[in-house]
């Protein structure tokens, strides 16, 4: 069993979470991930550190609560706990040491770049962050952002705070700035968010290496599940990834796997929801006995 | 020995009750039943008592099987498995999951005239007796306080781990996964091979003080050399099996809907797909399901394919049934199940509809030609024989090849061209103190392969030991 240490509520369907993981922490790197295994019916879910602490053995985990297993995460609090947790695993990101890095990320792909900000820092890179939600809410992780970036961009589809404008938009004015030049581009998000910066860069050659999402089970290279097509050759996310370069991703590909089990998702999805207002049900009417 | 040999003769190949066809193949329920106590007496009575005892050098592991069976005719099951466990720690698993016909009961001498003694129910009956009767507690040998790291949980690591703690090693298995026990937790499914066998083996090592740690991937959570370095382990036995799924390399592969063996096998064994939405890990139940290969694999993941509701689950074969390498009860079960078999059919492609589904695979017919490497004759396809089989899943199984995880972080590791771990014949590797054994040596192999090499780099490892003053008393 792994504890939960700490829990915070970064946005309404974000959490942040330390976690005891002490044989995890010791060699994990930025970039890398862990699969977690809720409970003994659980299914296996990926997801990337955001931080660790080897000398306290813990790790820090970043979730957005989309369907039955994140939504589960999300409801614990300090002091529950997870069954399996498992890593460190992919390749550790390739930090590489230009002058000026962005960082972009896209909904929850921004726990995904967070960590890589410190690591760019740190060998002196000038680190630009884009961080972007369709709306203020989804929008997370700015302030953390903030202390380990040179500067920090905040966009909304919507223009309800920050940038009006997607990610890609953002960036795309930073690459018209001729002052300070791009050296490389970090992406994490949504596939069609991904796509879009590639899409940028890539005329620009400018190089641009993204973190793939594909459905994972193992984690070890066994099952082939997390396949995904890069310069076409298959390559298996979680032991050749999770990141790539970006200019060669086949991401209609990738997208198009995601939606591979749409529908017993949302099966899960009511069932756990069902139950959980049944629950409630259940205590009310034991309440007012 | 009151009977004749004319009288055992007179006996036929007594048949181990099974679950009928068409209900077993709606469940995951064992297929079979196994003898009863006169049925196994019954057929342990068919045994010649042979001088030259061509079965045991038949057997990978050399059990003694006239002697455990001459044992079972005469009523003592108690020295019958005290002398099968002697050769083979897990007989349960074994009598299962062995390629009999090609091992003991290829060779045994009443397989000359008629049918061969049935060695593998045999060794299948007693081993659940024993597991029902028997206090399997081991003796432990007295603390060497040598400490002996085990990568993977598969049948040779757990083999290798329980000899081990036998001789006094303190030993910890390293698990990548969440559960132990390897391919025969998440690849051989619950129908051939019910768990609750190997959690009973699982916990009878931890009965003995081996030590179990899930979760963690040998490569990435430690490596090799700190294990041997900060972690202080005398030395170590690598297990971690074959691993990656082969594709064909043929147009849509990609498609949503084909899976690997692997994969397939992997979200119904391990994570209990089967059980959706009870438990949360989905998996495709399709009408119409083909599966490509002719090994325990595929077998295993068309009749799962069945079992999970398809109608037409079909397995495609390039050669003929003689040359299938799964195993012959398997493709017994197969067929009575109503599995289609498609033999001499190569498939070239996978089609797909507009939204990324596939819809069928494209194949060709083949035919036989001139033996090859592997003294089987090589299927060459036949021009103009496309044909195309509709299916919502498609599952290649046509093997996998060695893991580069643990391997690509452990430089001074010698692997072979393929990627397999070199060893010599006493299971040592390139790195003094590291032996390894099992699929990740050979290949893709078989469960007592594997446990023969746990078994033999047990007995390495104590010899290598021996002399040696145990890291942690160093410091
Ligand atoms: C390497 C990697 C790192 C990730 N890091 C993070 C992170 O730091 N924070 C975060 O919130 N999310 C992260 N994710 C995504 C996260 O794993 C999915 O959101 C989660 O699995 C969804 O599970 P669910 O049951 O809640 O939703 P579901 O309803 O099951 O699925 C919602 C969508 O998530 C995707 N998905 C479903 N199952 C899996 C699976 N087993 N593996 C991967 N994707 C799946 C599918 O596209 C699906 O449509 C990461 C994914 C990968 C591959
Ligand atoms: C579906 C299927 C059916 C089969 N049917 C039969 C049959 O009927 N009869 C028969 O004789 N053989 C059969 N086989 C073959 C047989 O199962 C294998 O030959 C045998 O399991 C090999 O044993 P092993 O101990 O070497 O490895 P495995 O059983 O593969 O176990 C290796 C273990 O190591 C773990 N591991 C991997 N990498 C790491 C790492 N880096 N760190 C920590 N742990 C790691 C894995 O998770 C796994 O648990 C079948 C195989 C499959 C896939
Ligand atoms: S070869 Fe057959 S008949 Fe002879 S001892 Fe072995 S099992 Fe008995
Ligand atoms: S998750 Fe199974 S191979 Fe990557």
């Amino acid at each position: 069993m792994f504890k939960i240490l700490d829990a915070k509520q970064l946005a309404s369907d974000v959490k942040w979470f330390r976690i005891r993981a002490p044989l995890v922490a010791k060699h994990r790197q930025p970039g890398q991930f862990v699969i977690l295994r809720l409970h003994e019916t659980g299914e296996r879910i990926p997801l990337t550190m955001a931080n660790a602490d080897r000398n306290e053995g813990t790790i820090e985990l970043i979730v957005k609560a989309i369907g039955k297993t994140t939504r589960e995460l999300c409801k614990k609090e300090a002091g529950d706990s997870i069954a399996d947790v498992m890593g460190p695993l992919g390749h550790p990101t390739e930090i590489m040491r230009v002058d000026h890095a962005v960082l972009v990320g896209g909904g929850v792909g921004t726990a995904v770049i967070y960590p890589l900000a410190s690591a760019l820092q740190a060998v002196g890179c000038f680190v630009s962050s884009i961080t972007g939600g369709r709306t203020k809410e989804l929008v997370v992780l700015e302030d953390e952002l903030r202390k380990v970036s040179n500067v920090v961009y905040a966009t909304t589809d919507d223009g309800s705070y920050g940038f009006k404008g997607t990610v890609a938009d953002k960036l795309r004015e930073l690459m018209a700035d001729k002052r300070r030049p791009i050296g490389v581009v970090y992406a994490a998000g949504p596939v069609p968010m991904m796509r879009a910066v590639c899409e940028l860069t890539r005329s620009a050659e400018i190089k641009t290496i993204v973190s793939l999402n594909p459905i994972m089970i193992d984690g070890t290279g066994m099952c082939g599940g997390c396949r995904v097509t890069v310069g076409d050759k298959t390559k298996y996310a979680c032991v050749d990834g999770p990141e790539f370069d970006g200019h060669l991703v086949n991401f209609a590909e990738l997208s198009d796997r995601l939606t591979t089990y749409r529908k017993q998702e949302q099966i899960s999805l009511e069932r756990a929801e069902h139950a959980g207002h049944q629950c409630r049900l259940n205590e009310a009417a034991k309440a007012s006995r | 020995m009151s009977m004749t040999a004319k009288e055992r003769m007179a006996i036929s190949r007594q048949h181990m009750p099974e679950r009928e066809p068409m209900e077993r193949n709606r469940d995951f329920r064992e297929v079979n039943l196994g003898f009863s106590v006169a049925l196994a007496q019954l057929e342990a009575n068919r045994c010649l008592q042979c001088k030259d005892r061509k079965c045991v050098s038949g057997c990978p592991v050399g059990i003694d099987i006239p002697g455990f069976l001459e044992k079972v005719s005469a009523g003592d099951l108690r020295g019958a498995a005290e002398l099968l466990l002697s050769a083979n720690a897990l007989p349960g698993i074994t009598g299962r999951v062995c390629p009999q016909e090609e091992q003991c009961e290829q060779v045994c001498i009443r397989g000359k005239k008629g049918e061969p003694v049935a060695v593998g129910h045999l060794e299948r009956f007693v081993a659940d007796w024993a597991r029902e009767n028997l206090d399997m507690k081991q003796l432990i040998g007295s603390p060497t306080g040598f400490r002996v790291a085990v990568v993977g949980s598969g049948p040779a690591g757990l083999t290798c781990a329980g000899e081990l703690a036998r001789k006094g090693h303190n030993v910890t298995v390293f698990e990548a996964l969440h559960q132990p026990g390897g391919v025969l937790t998440y690849g051989i499914p619950e129908f051939r091979l019910p768990n609750k066998i190997i959690d009973g083996e699982v916990d009878r090592l931890r009965q003995m003080g081996v030590k179990i740690i899930c979760n963690v991937v040998i490569g990435r959570t430690f490596t090799i050399d700190e294990l041997l370095t900060e972690e202080g382990f005398d030395a170590m036995f690598i297990a971690n099996g074959a691993g990656l799924p082969i594709f064909m390399n043929i147009p849509g592969e990609n498609l949503k809907g084909v899976y690997s063996a692997n994969e397939y096998l992997t979200r119904s064994n391990l994570m209990r797909a089967y059980d959706f939405p009870d438990f949360d890990t989905p998996i495709i139940r399709a009408e119409r399901v083909v599966v490509i290969g002719g090994g325990n694999v595929a077998m295993d993941a068309v009749r799962t394919a069945k079992r999970l509701g398809a109608k037409e689950a079909t397995l495609v074969y390039r050669r003929s049934r003689n040359e299938m390498p799964a195993r012959a009860e398997e493709v017994k079960h197969a067929e009575e199940e109503g599995i289609i078999f498609k033999f001499l059919t190569n498939p070239v492609r996978y089609l797909g509809t507009e939204d990324g589904w596939i819809r069928g695979v494209e194949c060709q017919q083949m035919e036989l030609g001139e033996p090859d490497e592997s003294g089987r004759r090589r299927p060459v396809p036949v021009k103009g024989s496309e044909f195309v089989i509709e299916c919502d899943v498609a599952i290649p199984a046509i093997g996998t090849r060695a893991n580069p995880l643990l391997t690509s972080t452990t430089p001074d590791l010698k692997t072979n061209k393929w990627g397999y771990i070199e060893v010599d014949e006493s299971g040592a590797t390139s790195k003094p103190g590291v032996y390894a054994g099992g699929d990740i040596t050979r290949g893709s192999a078989t469960v007592i392969l594997a446990m023969g090499d746990g078994k033999k780099a047990a007995r390495s490892i104590d010899q290598y030991l021996q002399g040696k003053t145990p890291k942690t008393a160093k410091r």
